[in-house]
C-alpha cells in the first residue's frame, strides 16, 4: 500500500462537548446517594419477619427502588434476626405463668456469666504448671493378686511398656507407664479419657468404672509435685466426662414414654433408673482407697437428683467433712476445689458446703508446714515459696467461689479468720485474686498493712502485691489514700531483689500508677524500673514484661507531646536492645501515634522522638526482613510523616522531607510517600500563591522539583520510578517550571528501555505489558500540554518517546508496539488543532508556540503518516491463519482511529478507512454488536454539517454475514 | 434353632419379703415354633453351708460339707405341653412366696462359708430329640421389718499404747491418742454406719485409718462347729499423716448381699464385726474391734 497522506480532522470541542454531554438532571442530594444504605421504613413488615415468617412481603413502601437483597431479607438481616431471637428466649408453648416464675426464680439460683468458669483458668493451670522431669502412671486394674508378678528384670523397658499395652486395660493387668515427659503424660490422659468413652460406648461399665478410679487414684501421688495442679486439671477432665456419660444414661432410662422436664424431682423417675442410680453409689460406697471415693463419688454427685430431695446436699456436706481424712494438704486443697467446682455447677444455691470447706481448709492450715510435707519437699527438692503457690489456684478457685455474689459481712469475716492464722501470705493472696476487686480496693490499706505482717521465708511478698495491684488495676482504691498506697507498695516492690520478680510485680503496679497518677509519678516508676533492670542486663529476660509496662502507659497517655517529655520514657525505651522486640515495641507506640494523633503537630519533642523511634523501625530492615514486615513498618512511617506538619512553613516542610529521606532510604513506600509529600507541598504553595509564584516560591518550587529528581531515581521499582517522574513532571509543569519538567518526562522516557518484560506482583511473575501501555497513554496525554524545547527540534519529546517504543523488546507476538502507535494517532491529532482541548494556565502549549504553523501541521501529518505506514506493515505480517483475530481487532482500531480523528474527506484516507474495515471484517471474527454500533455513530455523525462524506462511506461499509 | 427364654421379674431391684407375690414374665423368643413337653417354674431358698479348711482339714471341707437346709420349695406347671409359636411370646406368671412347713425365709446373704440364695427356675422339657431348655434368676428376699427399737447408744472408745492387747514389746511403740466414737454399734442395715474418730496426737505419723468389716460366720454340724471371721471389705477413711485434733468422719456404707441382719439360728449363725485398723507410717498396725448388730427396720 502507498504512503498515506494524513489530515487531521479539525475539532471544535466546545460545540463537540455541548452536542454530547449528557443531559443533566437536578438530583436531591439529601434525598439519593448512590452509596447510601436502603432504608426500609416500613416497620410493620420488619416485625412479620421477626415472627419469623417466611413469606416475604415486598414491603417497602418508600420512594427508593427496593433493593432485592434486603427485600429479600423483609428489612431485617439475619444476623439481628438472630440477636432479637436471642433476646426473648424461646419458650416451649405448654409453659405456664406459673412456670415461668419458678424457671426465673431458679434462674437466679443458678451462676451467672460474672462467674469466671473454670474452663477459662484451665489452659492458665496448664501452662503454668510444668515440669521437666519424668513422670509416672501406675494403672492398675484388678485384683491385688497380680501384683506380685512383677516382670523380670531381663526385659528392656522398652519392652515391658509395648508390652503391657498390648494387654492394655484388660482385667487383672497391672500397667506402669515410667519415664514419661510432660506431653507424654498428657498424651497418656487423653488416651485414657478416649478409651473411657469407648468403654462405656461398648457397654462396658465397669471397665469404664475401674478407669476413673485408676485416674482419680493418681491424684493420690504427690511426686513430681511441681505437675500435680496440672495432673489435677487433666484427671478431673476425665472424672468430668464420666460424670456426664453416668448422669446422661440414668437421664436416658426415664426418657421413656417422654423426656423428663428439666426440674424434675425424684419422684419422675422410674424404678429401673433409681436402681441403676443406687447400684453405682453402692460400687462407689465400696471403693477401698479415699482419694477414688471421694472423687468418682463428686463426678456422679449430681445423679443424687435421681434419688432423693436434699441428697445432693447431704451428699456435699458429707464430702466435706470426708475430706478431712485426706492428710496430704496439697492433695486436700485440691480435692476441695473439685468438690466447689462440681457443687457450683450442681447446686450453686448450696453455699453451707463452701463455706464449710473453706473453714475446714483454714482448720487444717497448719499442715502445710507439718513435718511430712517439709520432708516430701526436701526429698523433691522444692523450695517452700514454690510450692506454696502450687496452692494457690485451689485455693483461688475456693475462695472465688465462696466469695461469689456473697454478702460483704461474710467476706469481712472470711478476712478476719485469715487475719487470724499465723503466716497467712498464701491465703492473703488468694484473697485479694478471689474477692471482688472493689471489695480488695477499698481496704488496700489494710491490705498493704497485713502484707507488709507476713513472713518473709513463706509465699513470696511479690506476689501479694502483685495480686494486690491486679485488683486495684480494676478497680479504684479510695481516692486519698491512693498515693499512699502507691508509695506504701512501691516501697516494698523497690526492695525485690530478683529482677524476674521486680518486673512481673512493677509491671501490674504500673497500670494503676498510669490510671490514677501524672506523668510525674510515671516518670519516677520508670526511673526505677530502668535502675532495677539495667544491671547485669536484667532486662534481656523480661521483654514481655517491658513490653507490657509500653503498652499500659500508651493505653493512658494519648498525649505524645507529654509522653515525650516524661524524661525516662526514651531512656526506658532503650531497654529493648533485642532487635525484633525493639521494633514490635516501636510499632505498637506508633500504631497508638497513629490512631489517637488526632492534628499534624509540628512539636520538636514529638517530631524528634518519633524520627527516633521511626529510623528504629526502619533499621531494623535487611535482606531478610519480609515483604509483608516491610510493608507495615513503611505504613507506620507514613503514618507518621502524614501527621507532621509546619503550617506555612513550607521550606521547614521541605528540610523535614529531605531528613527523612535520608533517614527512611531502605523503605520505598516511605520514599515514594515522600515524594508525594513534596509534590503536594509545591502545589500547595502554587495555591497559596493563587498560581502566581514570586521569586522566592518559584526557586522553593523548584527546589521541590529538585528533592523529586534526585529521590526518584532511588527507587527501584521500575513503574514507580515512571509514574513518579511522570506525576512531579505535571506538578513543575504546573508551577511553571519547564525545564524541570522537560527533565523529568526525558528522564522518564530515557529509562522506558529499563522496564523489564516481566514483573512480579505478589509474588506471581506478570507480563508488563499492559502496565507499561497504561503508563504510556498516561504519559502521552500529558505530552499534548507540553511545550517544545526551544533548542530541540519540534515533536522533540513525542518522538523521543515513539523511538524509545521502537526500539525497545517487546514481547514475541506482541501487537503492544502498534498500539502505542495507534493510540500516539489522537495526540498527534489534537496537537494539530488550533486550540487544545486542554491547557496549564501560565503556561504556553504548542498551541501558542506555533500558532498553527502549517510547517509544524505538516511536521505532524508526516509523522502521522510514518506511524500509519508502520501500523499497516503490522497488519500485513499478520496474514496467517491463527493470527487473523488479532489482524482484525488492530484494523479496527486503526479504524476507529482514523473516524475519530482523521480528516475523511481526503480520498486517501478515506480509502484506507473503508480498506481497514474491510479487512476486519474479513474473516467473521469481529464483534457484530460494535460494528453495528459503529455504523450507527456514522450515520448519526453523517446528520451533522460538514460530516456528509460519512453517508457516502456508510454505504461502503458493509457488515459482514456471521459466517 | 435358636430359642432364648428369659425371666423377667416386675421389680426392678428384685427384693421380696415373706407372703409377698413374685410377679413377672416370661419371655420365649424363638425363630420358629416351639414344640414342648410343658413349661414348669420352680422356687427354691437354699442356706449352703460350707466348713472352712482351717477348722475341719481340707479333705473333711470337701467332703464334709454340711448338706443345704431348704427353705422353700415349689413347681408349678405354666404351661402344657403343646406349642409355642413362632417370634416372642410373653408368658406372665405369679408366685407365692412361702416358707416351707415351719421354716423361716432368711434374708438373702452370699458370704464365705454362709450362703442364703433364692433363685427362681424355668424349664421348657422337649422331646428327647431336643435339649431342655432352662434358665434361673436369682431373686432378692429382705426379712419383715424387725420389730427391736434402735437405740442411739454411741460408743465412744480411745485408743493409746495402754489400750492395746495383743502386742509383744510394748515399749517399742510410738505414743499416740486417737478418740472417737460410733454413732451406735446396733445398726440399721440400711444406714451407713457412722461415728468420728479424732488423732489427738501421734509420734509417729500416721500412713492411713481404715474401717474393715468382718463377717462373722458359725456353722454347727455334728462334728462340734466352725467359726471364722473374713473380711467383708476395707473403707479408707484417712490418708496420710491426717491434721491432728480435727474429727475424721467414720461412715460406711453396709454392701447389699454381703450383709443381712444378724443371724442366728440352730445350725449356723452370721454376725458382724468392724475394725477400726490405724497403720502407722513405721507400719505398725493398730486394730480396735467393734462388734455390730445389724437389724432390719
Amino acid at each position: 500500500m502507498a504512503s498515506v497522506q494524513w489530515h487531521s480532522r479539525s475539532r471544535k470541542y466546545d460545540s463537540e462537548w455541548q452536542a454530547s454531554r449528557l443531559e443533566v438532571s437536578a438530583v436531591e442530594f439529601s434525598d439519593y446517594h448512590p452509596l447510601k444504605a436502603i432504608t426500609v421504613t416500613d416497620s410493620k413488615s420488619r416485625r412479620g419477619g421477626r415472627k419469623g415468617s417466611t413469606s416475604s412481603s415486598s414491603s417497602s413502601s418508600s420512594s427508593v427502588a427496593p433493593d432485592p437483597l434486603s427485600s429479600m431479607l423483609d428489612g431485617t438481616d439475619p444476623l439481628s434476626l438472630f440477636a432479637a431471637a436471642s433476646e426473648t428466649p424461646t419458650l416451649p408453648h405448654s409453659v405456664s405463668a406459673g412456670e415461668l416464675g419458678r424457671k426465673r426464680k431458679e434462674k437466679e439460683e443458678e451462676v451467672g456469666l460474672d462467674f469466671e468458669p473454670w474452663s477459662s483458668k484451665r489452659g492458665e493451670i496448664l501452662s503454668r504448671f510444668t515440669t521437666t522431669e519424668k513422670l509416672s502412671i501406675n494403672l492398675f486394674m484388678g485384683s491385688d493378686t497380680s501384683k506380685a508378678s512383677s516382670p523380670s528384670s531381663a526385659v528392656s523397658e522398652k519392652v515391658r511398656t509395648r508390652l503391657e499395652e498390648l494387654d492394655d486395660l484388660e482385667e487383672g493387668s497391672q500397667r506402669e507407664l515410667l519415664n514419661l515427659s510432660q506431653q507424654d503424660y498428657v498424651n497418656r490422659i487423653e488416651e485414657l479419657n478416649q478409651s473411657l468413652k469407648e468403654a462405656w460406648g461398648s457397654d462396658q461399665k465397669v471397665k469404664a468404672l475401674k478407669i476413673v478410679i485408676q485416674c482419680s487414684k493418681l491424684l493420690s501421688d504427690t511426686s513430681v509435685i511441681q505437675f500435680y495442679p496440672s495432673k489435677f486439671v487433666l484427671i478431673t477432665d476425665i472424672l468430668d466426662t464420666f460424670g456426664g456419660l453416668v448422669y446422661d444414661r440414668i437421664w436416658s432410662m426415664c426418657a421413656d414414654p417422654h423426656p423428663l422436664p428439666e426440674s424434675f424431682s425424684a419422684d419422675d423417675v422410674n424404678d429401673t433408673a433409681k436402681e441403676t442410680c443406687l447400684n453405682w453409689f453402692f460400687k462407689i460406697a465400696s471403693i477401698r482407697e479415699l482419694v477414688p471415693r471421694l472423687y468418682v463419688e463428686a463426678a456422679l454427685l449430681k445423679c443424687n437428683r435421681f434419688l432423693t430431695k436434699c441428697g445432693i446436699q447431704e451428699t456435699l456436706q458429707r464430702l466435706t467433712a470426708m475430706i478431712r481424712g485426706i492428710g496430704d494438704p496439697l492433695v486436700a486443697v485440691y480435692a476441695r476445689a473439685y468438690l466447689c467446682r462440681v457443687g457450683m455447677e450442681v447446686a450453686p444455691h448450696l453455699k453451707d458446703s463452701l463455706n464449710k470447706n473453706f473453714f475446714d481448709l483454714l482448720a487444717s492450715f497448719r499442715q502445710i508446714h507439718g513435718d511430712s510435707v517439709q520432708n516430701q519437699l526436701v526429698l523433691q527438692r522444692v523450695e517452700i515459696p514454690v510450692y506454696l503457690t502450687l496452692y494457690s489456684p485451689a485455693i483461688n478457685w475456693i475462695l472465688q467461689c465462696v466469695a461469689y455474689r456473697a454478702p460483704e459481712v461474710l467476706l469481712t469475716e472470711m478476712m478476719d479468720r485469715c487475719k487470724k492464722l499465723g503466716n497467712n501470705a498464701l491465703l492473703l493472696n488468694s484473697v485479694m485474686w478471689a474477692f471482688r476487686a472493689e471489695f480488695v480496693a477499698t481496704r488496700a490499706t489494710d491490705f498493704i498493712g497485713m502484707i507488709k505482717d507476713c513472713d518473709e521465708a513463706g509465699f513470696p511478698k511479690h506476689l501479694l502485691f502483685a495480686s494486690l495491684g491486679r485488683s486495684l488495676s480494676c478497680a479504684d482504691p479510695p481516692e486519698s489514700e491512693r498515693l499512699s498506697i502507691l508509695n506504701e507498695a512501691w516501697k516494698v516492690i523497690t526492695k525485690v531483689r530478683s529482677p524476674r520478680d521486680y518486673i512481673n510485680c512493677a509491671e501490674i503496679w504500673v497500670e494503676f500508677t498510669c490510671r490514677h497518677f501524672t506523668k510525674r509519678e510515671v516518670n519516677t516508676v520508670l526511673a526505677d524500673i530502668i535502675k532495677h533492670m539495667t544491671p547485669d542486663r536484667a532486662f534481656e529476660d523480661a521483654y514481655p514484661q517491658l513490653q507490657s509496662v509500653i503498652k499500659k502507659i500508651l493505653t493512658y497517655f494519648h498525649d505524645f507531646s507529654m509522653l515525650f517529655s516524661m524524661e525516662k520514657f526514651l531512656p526506658f525505651l532503650d531497654m529493648f536492645q533485642k532487635d525484633s522486640v525493639r521494633v514490635e515495641v516501636c510499632k505498637s507506640i506508633m500504631e497508638v501515634f497513629i490512631k489517637h494523633q488526632q492534628e499534624p503537630t509540628r512539636d520538636p519533642v514529638i517530631l524528634n522522638a518519633l524520627l527516633h523511634i521511626c529510623k528504629t523501625m526502619h533499621d531494623s530492615v535487611n535482606a531478610l526482613t519480609l515483604d509483608d514486615e516491610k510493608r507495615s513498618l513503611a505504613l507506620l512511617i507514613n503514618g507518621f510523616i502524614r501527621m507532621v506538619s509546619f503550617g506555612r512553613d513550607f521550606e521547614q516542610q521541605l528540610s523535614f522531607c529531605v531528613e527523612a529521606r535520608a533517614t527512611f532510604c531502605n523503605l520505598e513506600p516511605v520514599i515514594i510517600h515522600l515524594i508525594h509529600t513534596v509534590n503536594q507541598l509545591a502545589m500547595e504553595t502554587g495555591r497559596v500563591m493563587k498560581g502566581n509564584h514570586s521569586r522566592k516560591t518559584a526557586a522553593f518550587v523548584r527546589a521541590c522539583a529538585a528533592y523529586s529528581f534526585i529521590t526518584i531515581p532511588s527507587l527501584t521499582n521500575i513503574f514507580s520510578r515512571l509514574n513518579l517522574y511522570l506525576l512531579s513532571g505535571q506538578v513543575a509543569l504546573a508551577n511553571q517550571c519547564l525545564s524541570q519538567a522537560d527533565a523529568f518526562l526525558k528522564a522518564a522516557v530515557s529509562i522506558l528501555p529499563e522496564v523489564p518484560r516481566s514483573i512480579s506482583i505478589e509474588g506471581k511473575q506478570r507480563s508488563s505489558e499492559s502496565f507499561l501501555l497504561d503508563f504510556i497513554n498516561n504519559f502521552l496525554s500529558t505530552l499534548l500540554v507540553v511545550p517544545d524545547h526551544p533548542e530541540q527540534g519540534v515533536l522533540y519529546l513525542v518522538r523521543g518517546l515513539l523511538n524509545m517504543v521502537q526500539d525497545y523488546t517487546w514481547e514475541d507476538n506482541s501487537d503492544a508496539k502498534v498500539r502505542v502507535y495507534i493510540s500516539a494517532l489522537p495526540l498527534l491529532a489534537a496537537m494539530s488543532q488550533e486550540s487544545y482541548l486542554y491547557t496549564i494556565p501560565k503556561v504556553d502549549s504548542n498551541e501558542t508556540l506555533y500558532g498553527g504553523d502549517p510547517k509544524f501541521i505538516a511536521e505532524i501529518n508526516k509523522l502521522c503518516e510514518t506511524l500509519i505506514g508502520q501500523v499497516l506493515d503490522h497488519l500485513k505480517s499478520l496474514g496467517r491463519d491463527e493470527e487473523v483475530r488479532r489482524q482484525g481487532s488492530l484494523a479496527f482500531s486503526l479504524f476507529g482511529c482514523l473516524l475519530a480523528h482523521g480528516d475523511l474527506r481526503n480520498n486517501k484516507l478515506n480509502q484506507l478507512a473503508v480498506n481497514l474495515w474491510n479487512l476486519s471484517h474479513k474473516h467473521g471474527i469481529c464483534d457484530t454488536r460494535t460494528s453495528v454500533r459503529t455504523l450507527e455513530h456514522i450515520k448519526h455523525q453523517a446528520q451533522q454539517t460538514d460530516m456528509s462524506h460519512f453517508s457516502d462511506m456508510t454505504a461502503r461499509l458493509s457488515l459482514q454475514s456471521r459466517a | 434353632m435358636s430359642v432364648s427364654l428369659d425371666i423377667r421379674l416386675k421389680r426392678a431391684n428384685k427384693v421380696y419379703h415373706e407372703g409377698e407375690r413374685l410377679c413377672g414374665l416370661l419371655v420365649v423368643v424363638s425363630r420358629d415354633p416351639l414344640q414342648h413337653q410343658g413349661v414348669s417354674l420352680s422356687l427354691e431358698g437354699l442356706v449352703n453351708l460350707q466348713l472352712s479348711a482351717k477348722s475341719v482339714g481340707v479333705f473333711e471341707a470337701f467332703y464334709n460339707s454340711v448338706k443345704p437346709i431348704q427353705l422353700v420349695s415349689s413347681t408349678m406347671e405354666v404351661a402344657k405341653p403343646g406349642k409355642v409359636p413362632a417370634g416372642r411370646t410373653e408368658i406372665p406368671f405369679e408366685f407365692p412366696l412361702q416358707a416351707k412347713g415351719n421354716k423361716q425365709l432368711y434374708e438373702t446373704y452370699h458370704g464365705v462359708f454362709v450362703n442364703i440364695q433364692y433363685t427362681l427356675r424355668c424349664d421348657i422339657r422337649r422331646s428327647l430329640l431336643a435339649k431342655d431348655l432352662s434358665k434361673s434368676c436369682e431373686f432378692m428376699v429382705h426379712c419383715q421389718p424387725q420389730k427391736a427399737k434402735l437405740q442411739p447408744n454411741p460408743v465412744d472408745f480411745s485408743i493409746t499404747p495402754e489400750t492395746l492387747q495383743n502386742i509383744r514389746e510394748r515399749a517399742s511403740l510410738p505414743r499416740f491418742l486417737i478418740r472417737g466414737h460410733l454413732d451406735a454399734t446396733c445398726c440399721s442395715i440400711t444406714r451407713p454406719l457412722s461415728g468420728e474418730l479424732v488423732v489427738e496426737n501421734s509420734e509417729v505419723p500416721i500412713k492411713s485409718i481404715e474401717l474393715q468389716l468382718v463377717r462373722v460366720e458359725t456353722c454347727g454340724c455334728a462334728e462340734g462347729y466352725a467359726r471364722d471371721a473374713t473380711e467383708i471389705q476395707n473403707i479408707q477413711i484417712a490418708e496420710g499423716d491426717v491434721c491432728h485434733g480435727l474429727s475424721i468422719p467414720i461412715y460406711m456404707v453396709f454392701p447389699r448381699l454381703f450383709t443381712c441382719p444378724t443371724l442366728e439360728t440352730t445350725n449356723f449363725k452370721v454376725e458382724f464385726e468392724v475394725n477400726i485398723v490405724i497403720v502407722l507410717h513405721d507400719d505398725h498396725l493398730i486394730t480396735e474391734n467393734f462388734p455390730l448388730k445389724l437389724l432390719r427396720l
